[in-house]
């Protein structure tokens, strides 16, 4: 290891100078009385520069390959989940500007732990070493268990906390479980070195421990990508934590439970032939997207409606790592359909929770009949919103279409058809309930007491940024697609 | 110019849709009633444009080369080789020149009855246009499904705002929806499935290379997955559940567009890409779209003489119309590498052609006719009819033409396309062209008695209906009051085309055989 290295822990740094720089000034600087309403407009502002600084500072890892402090890949696959999660978290901020205001007198840390979080993402989707991951892992968890209970004085946002952190660490207490498995078996918790010890084993005794470590190991990973059955917090969080919590957890959280799972998955146990994760992947990408859309089905609050969705999409994503395949040239070799999916489902995700939040903010309704003729209260809220449901439904031209489209592709490729046709069937039943909420706002006559929704302009901005990005992802994705791909290899060309 | 014609006709009712979408009012400080008069008049202009250029196309396609003309090939995502590929043929030219006349058509007629959400009608209207007009233009398989997938959502609010309270608008919306997409989900896997035997999503390029053939699993999986995405949309019997319930729904001009292109679109598909692509798995499955076919025929066409709503009986006649395509289509399959009958087939196929542009026309004008009834006495219950003759003989006379059109009476242009269709599927599957050609007879059934006696026979009883609406005033009349001005202007144009190609049916044959015999020769070697 050498000191220069430490270029490419740059942005890593940055956020967690900048989370500190946040924290201080929120202290020292900002807390005095008379300053509080320009405390809670300057901090943001701060956040966001840090995160682009960061992004910055990502530059030096660019087109690098290689492992930095013996446990930090630097590579594409990360990078790709790195500017991700500054992606993300930039818009949560965004959104939770407005919401924030006269809500909670504590608005400064929250922009101090949204940082914390990026940093915590940072670290787990570089980690290539298991206790670097567990510990990045937890990292991200505590944080978002503080954010969750944010409100300190809304039980609900109490019940939220409490749910996810008490199914959380089960979770991770199970996972660390299955990651002592490995090393007994191993002797190693280097992702790498566990990949090589597995080829040289003799495999067929190894089978018994392995696949109990696996699905010890899913336990965590899922927990973070809200997969069936480690998915019974996600309704309840959803519902009770601060919304732009909701929305963060529903995308940028869930893309690092993926980012971690599939570069342990391909890595360490990728190219072992007798170790069958895909189709124990493939039963629960089954499970996950049926369950998740047929209760969705039957929600009412718009929250829990896209906590449902959100968990049915975590289904369609595992099929892109249910199909991964070894050759890394393939254009449709699964993982980039999985990076895809989740840029994709980023901004559509982020952008549909933008409009439930601005509604909730001036109104503080969250349920669907609530949105009753919006169409006149809030036109341009009620069209973008459109526009995301579409998204998820999957319709063309949109980034849900293209996320479809790639890891639909992959299962094509593998000939998967039952777990294709279960998929296909799931996509019309989820298009019933997205096109529910679009029932209610343009069907459905309004209140007529009902008075027309104001929208602030952080919310103006964060809706107009999200639905263009959602449409372009549609209508020009040769970027996207080639980002994707290109990160997808660094990952699959680390397989023998 | 000649590559750009197509791109100006698809793309300017996008423009015009966004333009509806402007704040016109504030601009030029126009009140509500004027802005909103601003946008009828606005869309219905600019509809003509694509109208204008589609009749350009018309006279410029070249019959005698035939073959894709107009081509335009430009890489869209070169990662997986999808371009943006779009060309006419002679199949295309007739329907883009029906989708732009029955779109302009329909935005007047609208313009005049359309009170509430003026804007967002005249929005979702032009944008549906896009969405047909790309359909008949795409050449690239992701681009062909996009507005395939695309053209749902605006109908889908069509029929959900403006459909009337009591013939449920919500539930057929979203009926509609998913009936269509459970069949275009099940297209998209097939669409992959043949990128990766041909590494392009090009249509062209996989008539060419025809994927799957030899291997009977996979191609007969792929080519039902897209045949039962087009039987959806067709549609065939057992999948037309959702047609009566959408048709009934939507407003007038929906409805047109409805029974006169977007069926066409299931059609289309079918003859674009279910045959050509998959010819031979076509040819195994051959009796099984001649049966669909029949039955549909036959089942629709006893169900239509089952109803007492004339919206509902019209749109049960498009299950038992749209029948003859899939008789004529599989019939051409049945002779798929026959090269005696090639000549039967590539009549059939012609037929089905033909059937699908004339039923354009006539029902079509018979949606238009039901809206000029129901916007006067606000029921279509044939038991509330009778007698109109003598009160309406103007509009009697209109809905004479459409209908006969639709019975297939001789010098009409129904009559030819039924001929072509009957008389290739004689020549292949003779006993089945024997049991459908019932359907004609059941046809004349249901339109003579059922909607001719009942609506304009017999002693006009004033006390069945007694409120009527005076369309042009919006004043209450006691008596009906014969065709306004605006909706002759709407139905003559149908009228004389109807009348046109039933006289002069070589002016659009031709497009449709020479294409026909090509593919059939093609496919007979």
């Amino acid at each position: 290891m050498k000191l220069s290295d430490i270029v490419y822990v740059l942005p890593e740094l940055v956020l967690l100078l900048g989370a500190a720089l946040v924290f201080l000034l929120d202290i020292l600087w900002l807390r005095r009385a008379a300053s509080a309403e320009r405390r809670m407009s300057w901090l943001p502002g701060v956040a966001i520069i840090v995160l682009l600084v960061a992004a910055l500072a990502m530059i030096p890892s660019q087109g690098q390959q290689l492992v930095a402090a013996t446990m930090i890949s630097v590579d594409a696959f990360a990078l790709f989940f790195k500017a991700l999660a500054l992606m993300g978290v930039g818009l949560v901020i965004l959104t939770a500007m407005p919401y924030m205001k006269g809500r909670t007198p504590f608005g400064g840390e929250f922009y101090a732990l949204m940082l914390v979080t990026a940093l915590a993402i940072s670290l787990a989707v570089s980690a290539n070493n298991l206790i670097l991951i567990y510990v990045s892992f937890e990292f991200l968890s505590i944080t978002s268990y503080v954010l969750a209970g944010y409100f300190r004085e809304d039980r609900k946002s109490g019940e939220a906390a409490l749910k996810y952190f008490l199914y959380g660490a089960t979770a991770s207490a199970v996972m660390l479980y299955g990651m002592s498995l490995i090393y007994g078996a191993t002797g190693t918790t280097d992702l790498a070195q566990i990949s090589a010890a597995l080829r040289t084993r003799d495999q067929a005794d190894l089978v018994w421990l392995m696949v109990p470590a696996i699905i010890m190991l899913l336990a965590g990973f899922g927990f973070k990508a809200s997969l069936v059955p480690f998915h019974q917090w996600a309704p309840d969080t959803y519902e009770g934590a601060p919304t732009p919590v909701t929305a963060f957890l529903s995308t940028a959280s869930k893309a690092t439970g993926f980012a971690i799972l599939m570069r342990v998955f391909i890595t360490a146990f990728g190219g072992v032939a007798s170790i069958p994760w895909a189709p124990v992947l493939i039963v629960i990408a089954v499970i996950t997207m049926s369950l998740g859309n047929l209760v969705a089905l039957r929600q009412t609050n718009v929250k829990r409606l896209l906590a449902y969705s959100s968990i049915a999409q975590a289904g369609y994503i595992l099929i892109g790592v249910a199909a991964a395949s070894a050759n890394p040239d393939l254009t449709f070799n699964g993982i980039n359909g999985v990076l895809i999916y989740l840029l994709a489902y980023l901004f559509t995700n982020l952008g549909a929770f933008a409009v439930v939040i601005a509604i909730e903010n001036e109104t503080g309704k969250v349920e669907i009949k609530d949105y009753a003729g919006l169409i006149y209260r809030a036109p341009l809220l009620a069209g973008a919103l459109v526009i995301f449901l579409l998204s998820l439904a999957g319709i063309p031209p949109t980034g849900g279409f293209l996320g479809k489209f790639f890891v639909f592709g992959a299962a094509v490729q593998s000939q998967m058809w039952v777990l294709l046709a279960i998929a296909a069937i799931n996509t019309v039943v989820a298009a019933f309930y997205y096109l529910n909420i679009a029932r209610y706002m343009f069907f459905t006559p309004r209140d007529e007491a009902a008075a027309r929704v104001r929208v602030s302009p952080a919310f103006a901005v964060t809706v107009g940024i999200t639905a263009v990005v959602t449409v372009l992802l549609g209508l020009a994705p040769q970027p996207l697609i080639e980002w994707a791909s290109a990160s997808a290899s660094s990952l699959l060309s680390a397989l023998p | 110019m000649n590559n750009l014609l197509l791109i100006i006709i698809t793309f300017t009712p996008l423009l015009g849709a966004l333009l509806t979408l402007l704040p016109w009012g504030k601009w030029f400080s126009l009140d509500k009633a004027r802005e909103e008069r601003l946008i009828k008049l606005g869309a219905t202009a600019i509809s003509t444009l694509p109208l204008g250029l589609a009749i350009m196309l018309w006279f410029a396609y070249n019959q005698s080369a035939g073959g894709m003309q107009f081509e335009v090939k430009v890489p869209w995502i070169e990662a997986i080789n999808v371009s943006f590929h779009i060309g006419v043929d002679g199949l295309s030219v007739p329907f883009i020149f029906l989708t732009t006349f029955l779109t302009t058509l329909g935005l007047y007629y609208s313009s005049r009855v359309i009170r509430t959400r003026v804007r967002e009608f005249f929005f979702l209207f032009l944008l549906l246009e896009m969405g047909m007009l790309g359909v008949f233009i795409a050449l690239d398989l992701v681009l062909f499904y996009v507005f395939w997938e695309f053209g749902l959502v605006p109908m889908y609010f069509l029929i959900g705002i403006w459909g009337q309270a009591k013939d449920r608008p919500q539930y057929s919306a979203i009926k509609f929806f998913l009936y269509t997409m459970a069949g275009s989900v099940f297209m998209l896997l097939a669409i992959l499935g043949i990128y990766f035997v041909t590494g392009s999503f090009d249509i062209l390029e996989a008539q060419a290379a025809q994927p799957f053939a030899g291997n009977v699993w996979l191609s007969s999986l792929a080519f039902f997955a897209f045949f039962i995405a087009f039987a959806i949309k067709v549609p065939s019997w057992p999948f037309h559940t959702w047609l009566p319930d959408a048709h009934t729904a939507a407003p007038t001009a929906g409805s047109v567009i409805l029974a006169g292109v977007l069926l066409k679109l299931g059609a289309y598909g079918i003859l674009r890409i279910a045959l050509p692509v998959f010819p031979e798995a076509a040819h195994r499955f051959a009796i099984v779209i001649v049966a669909l076919g029949v039955i549909s025929i036959i089942y629709g066409a006893f169900v239509s003489m089952a109803q007492w709503d004339l919206k509902r009986l019209i749109a049960y006649s498009s299950v038992s119309h749209m029948g003859y395509i899939l008789l004529g289509v599989g019939a051409a399959a049945a002779a798929i590498g026959n090269a005696e009958l090639v000549d039967a087939s590539s009549m059939a196929l012609s037929g089905a052609a033909l059937q699908m542009f004339t039923h354009g026309l006539s029902t079509g004008a018979l949606f238009f006719l039901v809206g000029v009834i129901y916007e006067r006495a606000h029921v279509r219950d044939l038991k509330m009819f009778g007698g109109f003759s003598s009160k309406m003989p103007y509009f009697y006379g209109l809905f004479a033409v459409a209908a006969f059109t639709s019975l297939g009476l001789p010098t009409l242009a129904g009559f030819w396309s039924e001929l072509f269709v009957f008389r290739g599927a004689f020549a292949i599957v003779s006993v089945w062209a024997v049991i459908g050609i019932i359907g004609i007879v059941l046809t004349a059934a249901y339109i003579l008695w059922k909607i001719v006696q009942h609506t304009f026979l017999g002693e006009y009883d004033p006390n069945k209906i007694a409120h009527w609406t005076d369309v042009e005033t919006g004043e209450e009349l006691h008596g009906p009051k014969d065709v306004a001005l605006f909706e002759k202007v709407t139905l003559w144009p149908l009228t004389i085309f109807m009348i046109l190609f039933g006289i002069f049916p070589a002016l659009i044959l031709t497009f449709f055989n020479n294409t026909f015999v090509d593919l059939m020769q093609g496919l007979a070697k």
